[in-house]
């Protein structure tokens, strides 16, 4: 998959994006770079387009200008066609899982095979219970997907997302809303796989803890612009108010704690009529 | 009064634009039709879950209310002394109005609501984006088969409901109030036309059956994916389906039986 020069090792890129959402800019002017067989993390406050860029990037979305470069491809110039067959080596895992609430577990899983190739009914079945394996859900393959806890919806949403084995996958906010055992059991998952299958990852979030410590970098996205963007040891020791307000977490910074309002005192004083 | 005209100029506007985005929607779901003759199973599940769960409702409905055709159309008709003709108005009635007509309603209020809100869930919870992601089309892969389910479904139901409504106005006419059973029967068979009266009310209710199924998918498919959006379209549905029927039902009958 690694070519020799530069360009090549450069999966993804991002020139000059402006998005908006009626009136509202998304972004405006993001440039980005994802590496191949690299972890990068897209971290920004909830609201600020995380999913919506991975929208974009996956092409169900199209920019206003600018470019994004996926394989050497540009997303938003392919026919449907092509796109269909681009997204065939791109995995997402959706922050709610998405998993086809009328099908178990293992259907779920069999359903990009079922849909994209012709294999044999043995041959699904030992390829669907490879990625259950992996995700440690084997012996969950016939429950529904209502029966899920949340860790275990985003791990079966996980082994669908590999089962074409891509070359890429896109993570939003995976770690959201876990108890810390099943965050470890992602944040491992994650790592490994990249590792393991030779990937290319994305990881949106706003966990700064987890997403640092599995990062190989981090661009940090706040009111349409990257802010901040580095390693994590880089980013940590940052100098730029902003990052350090959200990598810390502090209540008040360049980000205010009190959405726009009034005088605080005028506005007590004086009631509306 | 400059608002009242921007807000009819917006409403008007905003409705063209849905109608537009329908038309299109559904030339999308009609070229899924091929992929669904190479996988007859998927289309089998939705005519169950469409037509085959409707069929209770149908046949219940389609009993009482021949029933009351054969009481009310007996009290009309004994006042002229023309019981006879009972069944030649209790089948008329179904084949040519009820039949199509109150199936309409009753299959977009059962399996037209239920598909709106399936896939206006299945829209919310990101079920029909995951799909795009994974390189499948979700208006080919969930939206085609349930509205060719729903085309399918609606023609035959009606007929369940006229044949069932037939059979109560019989026990009706015939079993308890006295009318004679050979001329209920000889009327019905010499005055009730094959092509004017059964081939009419078929037409009718396939055409009541693309309108109800279009209409629910697309709502949901349209729906703000939101729990409050996918509730407003499971109500847009059913009350869009109930005006669009009713007046069509005014077309068609102007044009099938207007001149006679
Ligand atoms: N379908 C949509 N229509 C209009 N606005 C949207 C839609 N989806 C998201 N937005 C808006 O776009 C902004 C970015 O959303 P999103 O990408 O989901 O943010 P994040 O994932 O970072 O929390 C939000 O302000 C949201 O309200
Ligand atoms: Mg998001």
């Amino acid at each position: 998959m690694t070519g020799g020069n530069a360009d090549d090792e450069v999966l993804v890129s991002i020139r000059n994006l402006v998005f908006s959402r009626g009136s509202r800019k998304i972004f405006d002017g993001v440039d980005l770079d994802i590496p191949r067989g690299k972890i990068t993390a897209i971290m920004g406050p909830s609201g600020t387009g995380k999913t919506t860029l991975l929208k974009l990037i996956g092409g169900q979305l199209r920019p206003d200008s600018g470019t994004i470069t996926v394989d050497g491809r540009i997303v938003h110039e392919l026919s449907l066609g092509r796109l269909y067959e681009l997204r065939k080596k791109i995995g997402m895992l959706f922050q709610t899982g998405a998993l086809l609430t009328d099908l178990n577990v293992f259907e779920n899983v069999a359903f990009p095979l079922r849909e994209h190739t012709k294999l044999p009914e043995s041959m699904i079945r030992t390829l669907v219970l490879m990625k259950l394996q992996a995700v440690g859900l084997r012996g969950a393959r016939d429950l529904m997907p209502a029966q899920l806890s949340g860790g275990m919806a985003r791990r079966v949403a996980l082994a669908r997302a590999i089962t074409l084995d891509p070359m890429m996958i896109l993570y939003d906010e995976p770690f959201t809303g876990q108890d810390p055992i099943s965050m470890g059991v992602l944040v491992k998952l994650i790592r490994d796989l990249n590792r393991e299958l030779g990937l290319t990852s994305i990881v949106v979030s706003h966990d700064v803890e987890e997403t640092a410590s599995i990062a190989d970098y981090i661009y940090l996205i706040s009111e349409g612009k990257v802010v901040g963007q580095g390693t994590p040891d880089a980013i940590r020791h940052s100098e730029s108010p902003w990052v350090l307000q959200f990598m810390e977490g502090l209540a008040d910074g360049p980000v205010p704690f009190h959405y726009p309002a009034p005088d605080y005192a005028a506005d007590l004083l004086n009631p509306p009529a | 009064m400059l608002a009242l005209f921007q807000k009819l100029g917006y409403t008007t506007l905003s409705t063209l634009q849905k109608l537009g985005r329908a038309n299109l929607f559904i030339l999308h779901v009609v070229t899924g039709l091929p992929e669904i003759l190479t996988r007859v199973r998927l289309l089998l599940v939705q005519v169950y879950s469409v037509g085959v769960l409707t069929v209770l409702l149908v046949s219940i409905s389609g009993l009482f209310v021949g029933m009351v055709l054969g009481l009310q159309g007996y009290n009309v008709l004994s006042d002229f002394g023309a019981e006879q003709t009972l069944g030649v108005m209790v089948a008329a009635s179904l084949v040519r109005e009820l039949g199509p007509v109150v199936t309409a309603l009753l299959f977009s209020g059962r399996a037209g609501s239920a598909l709106t809100a399936e896939i206006g869930l299945m829209k919310a919870t990101e079920q029909l984006s995951g799909m795009e992601m994974m390189a499948v089309d979700p208006v080919k892969r969930i939206i085609a088969p349930r509205f060719f389910a729903g085309c399918l479904s609606m023609p035959l139901l009606a007929s369940l409901f006229s044949m069932i409504g037939v059979m109560g106005g019989y026990f009706v006419g015939v079993g308890l109030l006295g009318v004679d059973e050979g001329a209920f029967w000889a009327q019905m068979k010499s005055r009730i036309d094959f092509y004017d009266d059964v081939v009419n009310g078929l037409i009718k209710s396939a055409v009541f059956g693309v309108i109800v199924t279009w209409i629910a998918v697309f709502e949901g498919y349209d729906a703000v994916p939101t729990s409050e959006g996918v509730s407003r379209a499971t109500t847009r549905s059913v009350v869009y389906s109930a005006f669009a029927v009713l007046g069509w039902d005014f077309v068609l009958t102007a044009l099938m039986f207007g001149g006679d």
